[in-house]
């Protein structure tokens, strides 16, 4: 539907896919062109709107996995085996197809690289999406702010982006990953596979007393378990931030 | 309501094509309880034919936005007062 945008306020942009890959088994990396995007800070979404010859529409949020790249936007999207929409953008939408896209969109879960905290960044599943925008970011910016990721997965297969991440824990200064196995731990791992808790937490974040900046996404439950040992450990609740995907 | 909620971060989008400016991080108070805090905080369920958000303090309903095919509707009436942040 065309429709003037009026200054300041956002509208659909058309997309195309220009590439797809796996991250996991169950997750596609999808990197859309989109004409004339304005650029985002890293932690921003996207609505994604897919839209049936019969007018049906559908609308899902995305995190935006990339540090600001021109036109390119890539999002990671988490295969829901009953979905409506995530299996159609894995399995089934060509290199080249159209989609429309919103955003950037979302102020509050963003990282501005001039603010020099020690980030304390958690992960779950495919939570870590927003968080790569940020690891990336970082490192694109040359940015010495000291990052400490802790991401919790189902299995040594579920790790999104895990080839980067190994790389970056090497080349990137002042970046620390963790990662925690809440089903099954990688052949020799010192630690058995277990949910993330206060000790894990304690351990590998930033201790409160450092006033980090903590960014915690993934799950609902999780988020809320991660959020509350982060308050419990000392935490300034308005220096935890969250984003829960449901 | 304890998994089947998002953040108030989910708004965004739905509020910027109304808004000129990033509601999410403004200061909302809640009329039923009169907390402060971030729309980025609040709870926000989207199982229902609008989306509604509650506080995150007494779970009262402060934001409703219902999105029809050419028009959409905000009801504001459990917020007392947006303190929406703006470049001087």
């Amino acid at each position: 539907m065309a429709r003037a945008a009026l200054p300041g306020r956002l509208t659909w942009r058309v997309a195309a896919l220009a590439d797809a890959f796996d991250l996991t088994k169950s997750a596609r990396g999808l990197v859309f062109d989109v004409p004339g995007w304005p650029g985002h800070l890293p932690g921003q979404h996207v609505d994604l709107r897919l839209t049936a010859e019969d007018g049906y529409s559908v609308q899902r949020s995305y995190s935006i996995s990339s540090a600001p790249d021109g036109d390119r936007v890539e999002l990671a999207v988490q295969r829901v085996e009953d979905g409506e929409v995530s299996p159609y953008l894995c399995d089934v939408l060509p290199v080249g197809a159209e989609i429309e896209l919103r955003g950037p969109v979302g102020g509050w879960f963003v990282w501005r690289p001039a603010d020099r905290s020690p980030m304390t960044l958690v992960a779950g599943g495919s939570g870590i999406a927003p968080l790569m925008a940020m690891i990336r970011t970082r490192a694109a910016e040359g940015s010495r702010v000291p990052f400490r990721l802790i991401c919790s997965v189902r299995t040594p297969d579920d790790v999104m982006f895990a080839d980067e991440l190994r790389r970056r824990a090497r080349e990137d200064a002042g970046l620390d990953v963790r990662l925690v196995y809440t089903r099954q731990a990688p052949e020799g791992s010192p630690e058995p596979p277990g949910r993330l808790g206060v000790a894990t937490v304690n351990t590998y974040a930033w201790p409160a007393g450092f006033t980090p900046q903590c960014f915690v996404c993934g799950p609902t439950g999780f988020v809320e378990t991660v959020s509350d040992i982060l308050v419990a450990l000392g935490h300034d609740p308005r220096r935890v931030r969250t984003e829960r995907f449901g | 309501m304890s998994d089947d909620h998002v953040d108030g971060n989910a708004l965004a989008g739905d509020l910027r094509e109304i808004f000129a400016v990033d509601l999410t991080v403004a200061t909302g108070q809640c009329a039923g309880c009169g907390h402060k805090g971030s729309v980025a905080t609040l709870r926000v369920y989207r199982n229902a034919p609008g989306i509604v958000a509650r506080c995150p303090h007494c779970e009262e309903v402060v934001l409703r936005v219902v999105r029809g095919r050419d028009r959409a509707w905000l009801d504001l009436r459990g917020t007392v007062s947006l303190e929406i942040p703006l470049t001087p």
